[in-house]
């Protein structure tokens, strides 16, 4: 993919959380584009990194965290070098965010309404009440809540997940921002309300030509919304490519793994394929390749040199010395 | 002729009162939590209960295991009215349905140590002496693909896939002939939620064990289950072997969960369709069909009368109206997994059993 078709450019990105044997990495060495007005898929397993990535584009790592190397950037702007104020504006007006628990991220205390039209005023002082009032019952209506004039004056404990999730996107759009982080938007909901968000979601990049980062676990998610997918491991992205590639081809072994393990509707199989062993934390990230010891292809080498992202065919990306696995196998037998 | 049921639950209810004022508080309502659920599970099979959040599962499998009383219903355990025993019996009976939860972290008390916690069901019941124990606790551990040196550590030292093992090897300790599974895989990582899932199948192999199978996510359902039992507020309303009931659903709500669940495959984008509506609440289920509010197909009929679960073929139950008249369902039989990705796959599967380990290993 060239520059110019990218609106966020992620170059060798990482943080990290100072601890009594120096620093960890969440994120290491990370370099990823954001397609415009696409979406780009995270895919990984717990702790891999996938929240502390779409919080270093944010500028919201939590401390003691900090990002420690790489860029950010924004069209032509590195964001991780912006001040804290200059973040803040951009956070208001260019990048939003949305994450996994909709109640944790509102208010228990202020009205629906107070919520939203506090996030409009924040970026247009000048509005009035009445008129910001107006478009946040807009705003709503977008997002598909019926009768948003009386869901203005309720509180957040008085709507269900799946509409409090509408609401923390309407809050996120209000902005008009050109990047959308969606950190797990659907994980806590049930699949009848996830398909709605999802269909909304959809709609709604369609309707303003953003670019979505789409943050879950669930390869099902990813195949049904993501253009370009990522798979982390271990603080690294391990492959990348587009779904096409990640789900017909996919190269490295993890992402192999990974697909064996979903059980899926469509087929019938006696056992799941499995990956043995489970991620380690990244104080105790092992030598070389970071999936070396939960890898049926291991060999010497890997536990030795720490594979990079080689290109295996165009915009197609993995991190495995071994790939593909099955001449591998081949050599091996 | 089949063989009668092993657990079977009757018309089984459990109603929640709901009161107002403090001093002299009234009823003013009742959150039907459970609202007259039937089903029986035979020996060696799994039956899985699916259903969105709120519909009862949980509490289904509660009254069953007699962990809570009833409000009215009966449960009969190998032929016998199980519903008001208690004392002696009660505890034998508990010690035949073991439940294994859904988090790993909640379930286990942080304060024993592996071996205490895998021993503390025998240690209730009874059975066995100290050496016995410590010996059945090794014998456990092997079997769900622990450690025997897992035995002396606490349950913070372990993973969540981990957890879940020591939650299902104290579960097994007592020898229970139905294990309960609450959610057993859905707190887990998908690699892990993998190892778990063939661990159960495992065991059930080995031991001949009953799974009453409590999950929201339907392709694990469609690996592990024999049956399937599709909850919705409070109710079942549809009932099929697994093949038919994916293959032919019989009822709006079974189709509307299959259509929303979104397939691993990019060929398929687009083809998730959500459900209209929002989940009523418990406090005041709908009139009629309590699915009617939010059902594509529903007619006058549907609001006024209380569709009852009925058999529509043979094993085949479905609680609508028009479950024969739905036309015929749409199961995408083609898809699935590339060619290419299925030679990885392949290739993963051998390369693993070629150094496949003597244990499984338990990560
Ligand atoms: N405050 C902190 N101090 C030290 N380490 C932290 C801190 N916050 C997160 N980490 C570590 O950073 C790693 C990445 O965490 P992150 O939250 O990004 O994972 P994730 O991929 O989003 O996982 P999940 O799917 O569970 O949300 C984890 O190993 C985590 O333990
Ligand atoms: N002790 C109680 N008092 C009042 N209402 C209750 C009680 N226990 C459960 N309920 C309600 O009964 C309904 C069914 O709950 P249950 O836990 O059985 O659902 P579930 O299907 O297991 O859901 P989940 O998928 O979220 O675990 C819910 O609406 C719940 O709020
Ligand atoms: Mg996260
Ligand atoms: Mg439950």
């Amino acid at each position: 993919m060239s520059m110019s078709d990218s609106l966020l450019r992620i170059e060798d990105l990482r943080t990290v959380f100072r601890s009594s044997n120096g620093d960890i990495a969440a994120v290491d060495g990370v370099t990823l584009e954001v397609p415009r007005g696409k979406t780009l898929g995270i895919v990984g397993e717990s702790g891999c990194g996938k929240s502390m990535l779409s919080l270093s584009i944010m500028g919201l790592v939590p401390r003691p965290g900090r990002i420690a190397q790489g860029r950010v950037l924004l069209e032509e702007q590195d964001l991780a070098s912006l001040s804290p104020a200059g973040m803040r504006a951009v956070r208001g007006a260019e990048i939003a965010m949305i994450f996994q628990e909709p109640m944790t991220s509102l208010n228990p205390v202020h009205s629906i309404g107070d919520q939203l039209t506090e996030a409009m005023r924040a970026h247009d002082a000048k509005a009035s009440k009445a008129e910001l009032k107006e478009r946040a019952i807009e705003a709503l209506r977008r997002v598909r809540i019926p009768s948003p004039e009386r869901r203005f004056s309720e509180y957040p404990h008085q709507l269900s997940g799946g509409m409090r999730q509408r609401v923390m996107i309407a809050m996120a759009l209000s902005c008009k921002p050109r990047l959308l982080i969606a950190d797990e938007p659907t994980t806590a909901l049930d699949v009848t309300v996830q398909a709605q968000i999802l269909d909304l979601l959809r709609d709604l990049q369609a309707e303003t030509g953003m670019s979505v980062i789409l943050i879950t676990h669930d390869l099902g998610v990813v195949a049904e919304m993501a253009d370009e997918v990522a798979v982390m491991y271990a603080g690294r992205v391990v492959e990348r490519g587009t779904a096409k590639d990640i789900f017909e081809d996919p190269q490295h072994p993890y992402t192999i793994g990974l697909l064996g393990s979903i059980p899926r509707i469509e087929e019938d199989r006696d056992r799941l394929l499995s990956i043995d062993g489970s991620v380690p934390p990244p104080f105790a990230f092992p030598k070389g390749c970071r999936f070396n010891p939960r890898c049926p292809f291991a060999i010497r080498a890997c536990t030795e040199i720490d594979p990079p992202l080689r290109e295996l065919s165009p915009g197609h990306r993995a991190a495995c010395i071994r790939a593909p696995v099955e001449l591998a196998l081949d050599i091996a037998a | 002729m089949k063989e009668p049921a092993l657990l079977e639950a009757i018309g089984v209810a459990k109603h929640y009162p709901v009161k107002k004022g403090l001093l002299f508080a009234r009823q003013v309502g009742a959150v039907r939590a459970v609202d007259g659920v039937s089903f029986a599970l035979h020996r060696g099979e799994t039956l899985a209960l699916v259903g969105e959040s709120g519909c009862g599962k949980s509490t289904t499998a509660r009254l069953v295991m007699r962990l809570i009383e009833p409000s009215s219903g009966d449960v009969i355990f190998k032929g016998e009215n199980v519903t008001n025993v208690g004392g002696a019996k009660l505890r034998a009976l508990r010690r035949h349905l073991q439940i294994v939860f859904q988090d790993p972290y909640a379930s286990l008390n942080p304060r024993l140590t592996v071996a205490d916690a895998i021993a503390e069901p025998m240690t209730v019941h009874g059975i066995g002496d100290a050496a016995s124990r410590r010996e059945r606790v090794q014998e456990l551990l092997r079997l769900t693909g622990l450690r025997p040196f897992h035995a002396d550590r606490y349950p913070h030292e372990f993973s969540g896939g981990q957890r879940q093992r020591i939650g299902i090897a104290r579960a097994l300790a007592v020898e229970p002939e139905v294990v309960v599974c609450d959610e057993p895989v859905s707190a887990l990582d998908v690699s892990i939620q993998a190892q778990v899932v063939n661990l159960l199948g495992d065991l059930q192999q080995r031991l001949g064990l009953s799974y009453l199978f409590i999950a929201h996510d339907l392709a694990v359902v469609k690996h592990v289950a024999d049956r399937v039992a599709v909850m919705y507020l409070g109710r079942i309303v549809e009932v099929a072997a697994k093949h038919e009931l994916f293959s032919n659903p019989r009822h709006p709500y079974t189709r509307a969960l299959l259509a929303a669940i979104p397939r691993p495959d990019p060929s398929r984008r687009g083809s998730v369709t959500p459900l209209g509506g929002d989940l009523p609440s418990p406090l005041a289920v709908p009139p009629g069909c309590r699915f009617h509010t939010r059902c594509p197909v529903a007619q006058a009929k549907c609001k006024e009368l209380d569709p009852p679960l009925r058999e529509i073929a043979p094993g085949h139950t479905a609680a609508c109206h028009f479950a024969e008249d739905l036309p015929r369902f749409n199961a995408e039989a083609d898809g699935g997994v590339a060619p290419v990705a299925q030679l990885r796959l392949a290739a993963y599967a051998a390369a693993r059993a070629a150094r496949a380990p003597a244990v499984v290993p338990a990560g």
